[in-house]
């Protein structure tokens, strides 16, 4: 789970995380309110959960309330890299004298925690490493032992900040591994760390990813999410509803396999024959004929959805079960053109009970998308 | 031969009482597989198809010594502790078939098993299978016959798919191995390479991977340092994929531009591994790469 720029801040101060004052708004109106309560000068900057917002305009400079409020109506509404912006943060404007970088993220290939720094922060970081990959310092931290203070020591050497901010720093970065673990974080990142014309360290933006498979022991974050999925098409809703894996996408025909890799392969398939697949669907290991109704239905409803390309391979999975499913989806919800492609547990009993009202089974993976985009196109 | 289960192994089975696990210790007994024992907290004494259950790993250890390989189908919330606890018994392959485990755990308990000398396996992962010899996972036995290529996967499913376009024509698989779905796991698609390049009877290999993350880049800088000498021949699902969104696995996700297929194939085929473009191209393939290393 992906937390946005508020979201975040507001855990860095839980963590003792200094950050710049600031409140968020939906309405202009509202934005002005925010900024009455701050002292001046102010940035305005756009709520999204993607990258790139600076250049695209999402975030602007006032020096008065009333310019906040202008900004607030020039933001609001817009749109960045397809995401409608509904809500802006407004905050003090700080006097940076340097900005940094600080992050903590989950390092796949060494399965540790890394510490990554660097005294070049800010928006460009990514082409900034890139040119100069010694600005970045990177500390692998076993996660059995924690953070240690030499690491810090390294990491503070290395921003080249004066002696007296090692203090500061050192309660900074060791608040932010315990935020990153007590959190359950893939990506816990301050960027920019803003050294301030006054000797201070202030964070500015936050970045953090929540593991999903953690936050059932994060309440707080549970209701965050609630509010996510409010702002979803209808059908991806009522997939995470039922515990589905789905993802809308651009196409025509309708996916839905068994098992992530199967059914994005699938998905390769489609388009390596020409066609567009309009969905990610995966009804997972094992599921029963009520699950593969629900998830059935939801290509059913989709409009764009010209045929439907059901690929199965039954380990846990049972080709009769799944069969039950269609069934019962095709009639209560309407029929559309289905390709299924199943083999594996119970694939004789499968087919029959598909045979028997009309739909043929094939075996082959290659064909039935072959046919799946044929018919699509016809 | 094969590699990790064969004839040798003993197996115990970490949630044995449950619904999957007892489905599964069925159907692994039905293979041939030999398990020796199970365990559920609060269940000993009882028995699950035969296997005798015990409340803790110690216990069923000081019964059967023997025991080398445990399976773990313990719901997420406690599944890092019954690794930790297989770990902590010495035992020396776990394989964790549990979804959804907290990442953080996950962390944890592969860098515990590094420091005991125990090795991982998923989570998220279907298992290993050494077609004839044992299988210690809930993939379809069908679908896998014996032969000379080895699996390596990231995906569950798919490598059904694949190892049955594999037996369709002809071939077969000295050992499939899930690396499992998580985007932390333990055995990786170099260590389980390295396995196969030490076993004779692995001709060739196979590897499927998937968006997210980067193990099919850093297998791929592996092989371009040189001295693997098996072919490798890699499928890799997620071209259609939108970046930013999770495709199921936890670790299938296209974050920020990197992980996208284009970039793991392209680092594939840099290193010298033959690319297939669907799964019945792999076999094909494997037809080419055997018949000229004859």
């Amino acid at each position: 789970m992906n937390l946005y720029e508020y979201e975040g801040r507001l855990l860095f101060k839980k963590y003792g995380i200094p950050v710049s004052d600031s409140g968020l708004a939906s309405s202009p109106k509202e934005a002005k309110e925010v900024a009455e309560r701050i002292n001046p000068p102010y940035v305005v900057k756009a709520q999204v959960l993607v990258g790139g917002r600076g250049r695209a305009g999402g975030i602007r400079f006032a020096k008065t309330p009333e310019e906040v409020e202008e900004a607030a109506r020039r933001i609001l509404g817009m749109t960045i890299r397809g995401v409608k912006v509904k809500k802006v943060l407004v905050a003090e404007k700080v006097d940076i004298e340097q900005e940094l970088y600080v992050s903590f993220i989950i390092n796949r290939g060494s399965r540790t925690i890394d510490l990554l720094v660097s005294p070049l922060g800010g928006t460009d970081i990514e082409e900034i490493v890139k040119e100069r990959a010694e600005s970045l310092l990177r500390q692998e931290i076993d996660p059995l032992l924690g953070l240690q203070e030499f690491m810090v020591r390294k990491a503070f050497k290395h921003m080249g900040l004066s002696k007296q901010l090692y203090g500061d720093f050192k309660v900074l970065v060791s608040s932010l591994y315990r935020l990153f673990v007590e959190y359950d974080c893939e990506l816990a990142e301050i960027n920019p760390l803003a050294l301030t014309k006054d000797d201070e360290l202030v964070a500015i933006d936050s970045k953090i990813i929540v593991d999903d498979n953690s936050l059932y022991r994060h309440p707080d974050l549970l209701e965050l999410r609630k509010e996510r999925v409010r702002s979803k098409s209808e059908l991806e809703r009522k997939a995470e509803l039922y515990g589905l894996s789905y993802v809308e996408l651009e196409g025509y025909i309708g996916i839905l396999g068994n098992g992530a890799g199967l059914t994005m392969a699938t998905m390769d398939l489609v388009s390596y024959y020409g066609g567009k697949p309009a969905n990610f669907l995966d009804i997972g290991g094992g599921a029963t004929r009520e699950r593969v109704e629900k998830a059935l239905s939801i290509l059913l409803e989709n409009n764009k959805v010209k045929v439907v390309f059901i690929n199965i391979l039954g380990g846990i999975t049972r080709c009769d079960e799944v069969a039950r499913g269609i069934i019962s989806a095709l009639e209560k919800y309407g029929a559309k053109p289905v390709v299924v492609r199943m083999i594996g547990t119970r694939e004789e009993e499968g087919k029959r009970i598909l045979e028997n009202e009309g739909i043929h089974v094939l075996d082959s993976m290659e064909e039935a998308a072959r046919i799946a985009v044929e018919l699509a196109k016809g | 031969m094969a590699v990790l289960v064969d004839k040798s192994t003993r197996l115990l089975v970490q949630g044995i009482t449950g619904r999957e696990g007892s489905f599964h210790t069925k159907l692994m007994l039905d293979y041939g597989t030999k398990i020796v024992a199970g365990v559920t907290p609060g269940k000993g004494g009882s028995s699950v198809h035969g296997i005798p259950v015990y409340d803790s790993v110690e216990e069923a250890l000081v019964e059967h010594p023997e025991v080398n390989t445990s399976i773990v189908f313990v719901p997420a919330r406690f599944a890092s502790d019954a690794v930790l606890e297989a770990i902590d018994a010495g035992i020396e392959l776990v394989v964790v078939i549990t979804e959804h485990i907290p990442v953080h755990e996950t962390l944890r308990f592969v860098r515990y098993a590094r420091y005991k000398g125990a090795r991982i396996m998923g989570p998220n992962t279907p298992g290993v299978i050494s077609p004839g010899l044992a299988k210690v996972g809930i993939m379809p036995e069908k679908v896998f016959k014996k032969g000379k290529i080895g699996l390596i996967s990231r995906s569950g499913t798919l490598t059904y798919e694949i190892a049955y376009a594999i037996s369709k024509a002809g071939l077969g698989v000295s050992t499939s191995i899930g690396i499992g779905g998580d985007p932390v796991v333990g055995l990786d698609f170099i260590e389980a390479a390295k396995l196969f390049l030490e076993d004779d009877e692995t001709s060739a290999l196979v590897v499927i991977g998937e968006i997210g993350g980067d193990a099919e880049e850093r297998f791929a800088s592996f092989l371009a340092k040189g001295g693997f000498d098996k072919p490798v021949v890699a499928f890799i699902a997620g071209k259609t994929a939108p970046p930013g969104r999770r495709m199921g696995h936890a670790g299938a996700i296209i974050s920020a531009g990197r992980g996208t297929a284009v970039e793991k194939i392209k680092a594939l085929k840099n290193a010298g591994v033959r690319i297939a473009e669907t799964p019945s191209q792999v076999p094909q393939i494997l037809f080419k790469v055997l018949k000229y290393l004859r």
